[in-house]
């Protein structure tokens, strides 16, 4: 079981003090964040994607590559990359060349994105998101595994001949989770492929993720991939944490109801009781997480929101100091306890490259010289299948 | 929340004809603001002769009433934040069952009341396809007589329910006035041989996949996952349509 920290990248004002960071303030402070993580023993860091203010990451392949850079064990991801506004052709390259500088200590978790305006910014239609998300990743997919990939679509030029550079380190792709949380076909799609599914578990109540999870999980097992039980399964959740429990939710309250989702709405007690955020003890936020796995079954990843709604930065780190220190201790000894003996744990580079070579040496392609034009082809590899290469005449 | 109260795409679907015996299902919404209200008075009048004729035709009625003020801040969570509150999924769920609806709003400004607007806006867009509806509003004057026909209806014809002829308002005047009462038995005999007919249950059975649904739709009912879509072909590899 892998526990870990996600982002939204918001750059919300702090209604305690009312101050509203600075673009470069909260960037810096992210990397401190992530960098915490890791510090207090975490799995996981995850970054959101956001093309309009009041975010800062756009580009969460170079904050990664950055984190990865100054980190030793931490597995870096995102939360999400949208695979709908991005060229996937560009989310083969950029991640993938993620994957080779952290040396594999990375995945991504694909979305759709609901910001209509950032659609047509890139030139894409909200109203057909489901079929380009879907698409994309089709061709994503491929990307990743063909060297060589003829492809043509709905929504995307074609492409022929095309090799997505560099090849995925150790020629294995990247694992990826799809995020959702009202989508069947995101579900069915992350099923086909054997990826891994992940509720963000943070808005609805829990019953909405407990069906789609469920018709997850029962096609990954009709697609051969395993056990209903062995899909990997990841989900979000929100916590605040204080040594005694008063503290907690009078620390938080400003937080909560100046929050730019569901602050002014609903009470924090509403939303503590009917959704699965935790806001309390140490004990609480424990107590509370135990219950996921008993409504969505043994799972992989757990990631926690823990930055957001102008927490400063120096309270999301001694935030952190009590989730490493005293929360996920105890839930990695609870959960082993509790968990099914043959639940799998989140597949990582190190597994999938032992799954698909075992004791072999794994590829390293290499490439075919290059022949002056730039555009033959065809069999880019010198192990590329002899039959596949064109035939040059000799000069 | 029971399931299978629609047909679904997995071919759950009640049978037509269980309901001859049961009584009818009647949710009435109310969204006056004092207690009594007279826009409450409106419904329960409508209720009540519904009642008895539904009687005279050997059919019970069983009323719910959705009091919106009760549940206005449910209504302003859900709003803003998406949060369905216990309460107000209770709201849903009778509306959901109804076979038939009442529907009462004040007028306030030339134009329904926020509150019950509000209501309507956190509804799932197929939460009452073919229900048959009873539109009635009242009004400090007269002068927003027209509300009903040209505010009320146009809402309920975009979640696709079925508004009987009649519309009813009630000025301050009208309340001493017999022909409310004539109007009132009108929508009631509309209203009761609408249900009676089983109309609303019979283009559910018929024609319930032909609307747009989204998972988890209709109150949350609408729980049926179709894998013959284009979408999941697309979903498992294939190219899109």
């Amino acid at each position: 079981m892998q526990f870990g920290i996600f982002s939204v990248s918001d750059i919300t004002r702090d209604p305690v003090s009312g101050e509203t960071p600075s673009e470069a303030e909260r960037i810096d402070a992210i990397v401190r964040i992530a960098q915490k993580a890791e510090d207090v023993g975490m799995d996981v860091f995850a970054i959101g994607e956001h093309h309009n203010p009041p975010f800062f990451s756009s580009s969460p392949t170079t904050l990664l590559a950055f984190i990865a850079a100054t980190t030793s064990r931490l597995l870096v991801s995102t939360a999400t990359t949208l695979i709908t506004t991005n060229d996937p052709v560009r989310i083969a390259e950029e991640y993938a060349m993620l994957q080779h500088l952290s040396k594999g200590r990375m995945d991504l978790m694909l979305g759709r994105g609901n910001t209509a305006p950032v659609y047509p910014w890139f030139g894409q239609d909200i109203r057909q998101s489901l079929p380009l998300a879907l698409e994309n990743y089709n061709l994503l997919h491929q990307l990743w595994r063909e060297d060589v990939v003829d492809w043509k679509g709905k929504f995307r030029t074609p492409l022929q001949g095309f090799t997505s550079i560099p090849r995925p380190l150790d020629d294995v792709p990247p694992f990826v989770w799809h995020g959702s949380i009202r989508t069947p076909e995101i579900a069915e799609q992350a099923a086909y492929y054997g990826d891994g599914f992940f509720a963000n578990n943070i808005f609805w109540p829990k019953e909405h993720y407990i069906r789609l999870i469920g018709f997850y999980r029962q096609r990954y097992a009709y697609y051969g991939h395993g056990t209903e039980e062995q899909a990997i399964v990841g989900l979000g959740g929100q916590a605040y944490i204080a040594r005694k429990s008063q503290d907690a939710r009078q620390d938080f309250r400003p937080y909560f109801n100046e929050a730019p989702v569901y602050g002014h709405g609903p009470s924090m007690e509403d939303f503590m009781d009917l959704t699965p955020l935790s806001v309390g003890s140490p004990a609480e936020v424990i107590d509370k997480t135990l219950t996921f796995r008993e409504h969505f079954g043994d799972y992989q990843r757990q990631l926690f929101l823990m930055d957001h709604a102008g927490l400063p930065v120096t309270k999301v780190l001694d935030q952190l100091d009590l989730l490493g220190g005293e929360v996920v201790p105890v839930l990695r000894k609870e959960i082993a306890a509790r968990q099914d003996p043959g639940t799998p744990d989140a597949p990582t580079h190190a597994s999938l490259v032992r799954a698909k070579y075992g004791d072999e040496t794994p590829r390293q392609p290499r490439p075919n010289a290059n022949r002056g034009d730039n555009v033959t082809g065809g069999s880019p590899y010198q192990d590329t299948a002899a039959k596949s290469r064109p035939e040059y005449p000799e000069l | 929340m029971p399931e299978g109260t629609h047909p679904t795409s997995t071919g759950r679907s009640a049978p037509v004809n269980d309901a001859a015996q049961e009584p009818f299902s009647l949710a009435i919404i109310s969204a006056g603001t004092s207690d009594p209200s007279s826009t409450r008075l409106l419904a329960d009048r409508i209720a009540d002769r519904s009642c008895e004729l539904a009687a005279c035709h050997g059919r019970t009625v069983t009323s719910n009433v959705i009091e919106l003020r009760e549940i206005s801040a449910d209504i302003s969570s859900a709003l803003v934040s998406q949060l369905i509150t216990p309460r107000l999924q209770a709201a849903i769920t009778v509306l959901g069952e109804a076979d038939g609806i009442i529907a009462s709003a004040p007028v306030y400004k030339a134009g329904l009341s926020g509150l019950f607007t509000s209501f309507i806006d956190v509804l799932d867009d197929d939460l009452i396809i073919a229900r048959p509806v009873v539109l009635a509003a009242t009004a400090g004057t007269a002068r927003h007589a027209l509300v009903v026909d040209e505010q009320m209806r146009s809402m309920f014809a975009y979640l696709r329910a079925l508004t009987i002829p009649t519309g009813l308002f009630a000025a301050p005047e009208d309340w001493g006035d017999p022909a409310l009462n004539k109007r009132i038995d009108r929508a009631a005999v509309e209203l009761v041989l609408l249900m009676e007919s089983g109309f609303a249950r019979k283009i559910r059975d018929a024609s319930w996949d032909s609307y747009q649904h989204e998972y988890g739709s209709a109150g949350g009912t609408e729980v049926g996952i179709d894998l013959g879509t284009d979408l999941m072909r697309l979903a498992a590899g294939g190219s899109a349509a």
